[in-house]
């Protein structure tokens, strides 16, 4: 856990409209988890009345359910299954448009208008994932100029998880259950016998400047002591277990076993879906679909989320280089635990656990590295 | 990225199916210049944008030019292009043949098909300078006589640096060699100490030509390879090209073979 | 003018050969020249030669009726050409036609074959090498199988 050096600030819990309000008077249009279709996901915030407050997720491998808690908690859920990039990588969206001219071609770019955002509940993990996002779209030669301008203008309230889902493995990927990456505000949620209330830290000088809006008052070290204890109890949960293993070696192990025949058997599973690289955080292939009108004279070109479990995806002429599942999950999983760190300098993988819970016929991630690792033989 | 205008000056069919585009910026203004080995990425209007390899003069900022086959609906679309059409053009991208290198090295030049495309302009590259052309040894295999690239300019090449061509099947008047264009490399004399092969073609006789060019001891790290993905966005962001840890479209086209012999040789990649 | 010993030297095919082995060699072996269109071998004729092909062109071919002489496969330089003389019925299978004038070194099979006979080592150091050949020329045969520069059957597209 990082070192908390920022002033801690505690505010009631039934002033948490005093956030949304003060983010929403600062021009941001705040977004957070809503209960849509038995499932919590991210969208429009109004108040805190549209949050899920008193919900719970149970989660385990093929399974997600949503189920009512004891007590009073907002944020007492973990993940479901969208992430934050839907809001900066959107799952599709217009790149130009083009027209004929009566001297020839013409094609501009189609810039759409940019609502700063306020997210509004971003675990650990999820920050680890946009940093990830940030390094595949902003670190190279090339900058995606949609994803720049959108990720420029979001507001990050973190919260550090006080549970785990059963599907939550961000011990083993070092990215949680506390806030370890900056964030504009950081808050977490405490309830115990006679008291609900949020313990609050800026994170950068927007974050002060809404921080200093609040009916906030400072912080004890007992209030502090909650929180770690708090936290703790989350990180307990995931060290009890099944999802633990040592993530230290996944990249060698992963290029010792590309011919393992484990591949096939979790072929034998594998749909193929796409599902996984849905609701997976850091997954970000696209593809473009170039479009004319009946006239003729007008195009368009729209990026949208794309997959490597398409048979599409690795298309040359002829035919698909990963014909099969088998090389498809192959491809995926080499690629979020081994590849990407070449290409990225970092794990793909945050261990939020999406992949486990929303795969439907219930592969999951940590279980077949743990297979690897004892049919590994380096 | 948004592409720029060009228009197609010249076409020229190289046999059927097969077509070159000589192009030019709206305007005429002047062009981002290349290096060898790069492409660019063509849209034909509405119907979708393709990868394809310059195939022209480095440094020539006033055109640029591209061998193109066609075979799906946005080749066909480039190939219904006529001279003054329009078009357009992301690029130049990507890493290409490390002209740096040649200096004092025997040349090998592996060529099959199409793949004689993205190695013509190292070939004009090293034809500029001044050096001893008979020192350039291009081995360029083909279907048949009729579908060579380029075949001027290969008579052209004959006279100036050693050239060798074969043809998988002979066509009826086909005076030269037949065979698979590595059987060319068995009995080719090469000094493993002081000569740098650049190949492009069939991912499988690229595969052969190494095998041929390790058999002579040419360490891997004189070996240069062009791969081909599906390439889409051509900025590394799209995912697609992906081919182990390296994107084709950022990390290559170009390879050196030491930096990737482990993935070539595995299948499904 | 060299020996026909420094000659067998000096050729791939025998890079490397212990010197008494070459020498044994060089008594079943003269210096040949085809003209341009001449051919080396006629299919189902006797073979009782091979060729060490110095320098020149010769392509190995079959006739198909209406159609003519097909090219198989064209030897250059530092290429042998035939092996039918080691296996029973010692026939040739394909033609053999000088494309270029074509200076050989020519082997005496019936020769070669007693040497081989009296000396095992010697044949089977001979036979590896011709063994190695016939591999190379498998392997090219099969990627020539392949019409690897063939145009794709499907409709989409790719990269040149």
């Amino acid at each position: 856990m990082k070192a908390r050096s920022a002033t801690s600030f505690i505010l009631p819990s039934d002033k948490l409209n005093s956030l949304i309000h003060s983010l929403q008077q600062a021009g941001y249009q705040v977004v957070g988890p809503v209960i849509v279709d038995q499932a919590i996901i991210y969208d429009q915030i109004k108040s805190a009345d549209d949050l899920p407050q008193g919900w719970t997720d149970e989660q385990e491998a093929g399974r997600y359910r949503l189920k009512r808690r004891q007590d009073a908690a907002y944020f007492g859920f973990n993940v479901g299954p969208n992430s934050w990039k839907k809001y900066l990588q959107l799952p599709r969206r217009q790149v130009w448009q083009a027209h004929k001219t009566a001297d020839g071609i013409e094609i501009e770019p189609v810039n759409a208008a940019i609502t700063p955002l306020a997210f509004l509940g971003v675990r650990s993990c999820e920050l680890h994932a946009i940093a990830i996002q940030d390094r595949v779209f902003l670190s190279g030669e090339y900058h995606n100029e949609d994803y720049k301008q959108r990720r420029q203008s979001i507001f990050t309230v973190a919260v550090n998880c006080t549970q785990a889902a059963a599907t939550c493995f961000c011990t083993s990927m070092n990215t949680g259950p506390a806030v370890s990456l900056p964030c504009d505000l950081e808050i977490t949620e405490i309830i115990n016998d006679n008291e609900h209330y949020f313990l609050l830290r800026s994170g950068s000088e927007k974050g002060q400047l809404i921080l200093q809006q609040l009916p906030v008052t400072p912080a004890t070290s007992a209030h502090q002591q909650q929180e770690k204890t708090a936290i703790n109890q989350a990180e307990k949960q995931m060290s009890v277990g099944p999802r633990v293993f040592d993530s230290s070696d996944l990249q060698a192990l992963l290029y010792r076993n590309y011919e393992n025949p484990l591949w096939s058997d979790i072929a034998q599973r594998c749909l193929s879906c796409a599902n996984c690289t849905m609701v997976c955080p850091t997954c970000f292939c696209s593809s473009v679909e170039d479009t004319t009108d009946l006239s003729g004279d007008h195009a368009e070109r729209w990026e949208q989320w794309d997959s490597c479990f398409t048979a599409d995806f690795s298309y040359i002429h002829g035919g698909s280089v990963r014909p099969d599942t088998r090389s498809r999950y192959r491809q995926w999983m080499t690629h979020k635990l081994a590849t990407w760190h070449e290409q990225f300098n970092t794990s793909g993988c945050v261990g939020c656990g999406r992949c486990i819970a929303w795969c439907p016929v219930g592969i999951d991630i940590t279980e077949e590295i743990v297979r690897f690792q004892e049919s590994d033989t380096p | 990225m948004i592409p720029d205008i060009f228009y197609v000056k010249r076409r020229t069919e190289e046999y059927p199916g097969t077509f070159t585009l000589h192009i030019k910026k709206k305007d005429d203004q002047p062009q981002t210049s290349f290096q060898p080995g790069q492409f660019n990425m063509l849209y034909a209007f509405g119907a979708g944008e393709v990868p394809i390899s310059m195939s022209g003069a480095p440094h020539s900022t006033s055109v640029y030019i591209h061998t193109i086959r066609t075979v799906g609906l946005t080749t066909q679309a480039l190939e219904r292009l006529r001279e003054g059409d329009q078009l357009g053009v992301r690029g130049p991208f990507g890493r290409g043949w490390p002209v740096e290198k040649t200096t004092g090295k025997t040349i090998v030049i592996i060529a099959g098909g199409l793949g004689l495309a993205p190695l013509r302009p190292l070939i004009y590259h090293l034809l500029s300078k001044n050096r001893d052309a008979t020192d350039i040894h291009i081995f360029y295999g083909a279907k048949s006589q009729p579908e060579m690239l380029y075949s001027d300019e290969l008579k052209n090449w004959a006279q100036q640096l050693t050239l060798q061509t074969s043809v998988d099947m002979a066509t009826p008047g086909w005076q030269g060699n037949v065979g698979a264009v590595t059987s060319l490399l068995t009995t080719a004399k090469i000094d493993p100490e002081n000569t740098i092969a650049f190949i492009c073609g069939p991912e499988v006789m690229m595969r052969f030509a190494i095998q041929e060019l390790i058999k002579k001891n040419l360490p891997r790290t004189s070996i240069y390879l062009s791969m081909e993905r599906n390439m889409k966005c051509a900025t590394g962001h799209c995912g697609h090209c992906q081919w182990g840890p390296t994107f084709i479209c950022k990390d290559g086209p170009v390879f050196c073979y030491e930096e990737i012999h482990d993935w070539f040789h595995r299948t499904e990649v | 003018m060299k020996t026909i010993a420094a000659l067998l030297h000096e050729h791939p095919f025998f890079a490397g050969m212990k010197d008494e082995y070459i020498q044994l060699i060089a008594g079943c072996a003269v210096n040949h020249i085809f003209n341009q269109g001449e051919y080396i071998a006629k299919e189902s004729d006797a073979a009782d030669y091979f060729y060490l092909i110095r320098n020149g062109r010769v392509s190995i071919e079959t006739s198909q009726p209406n159609y003519g002489a097909v090219i198989l496969q064209t030897l250059q330089d530092g290429d042998i050409c035939g092996w039918s003389w080691l296996f029973p019925p010692h026939c040739w299978t394909f033609d053999a036609k000088a494309q270029t004038k074509v200076h050989t070194i020519k082997l005496d099979g019936r020769c070669l074959r007693g040497k081989c006979a009296d000396d095992t080592q010697l044949g089977f150091d001979l036979m590896q090498r011709f063994a190695r050949i016939m591999t190379e020329r498998l392997q090219a045969t099969r990627l020539q199988l392949l019409n690897i520069y063939g145009r794709p059957e499907n409709n989409k597209d790719q990269e040149i």
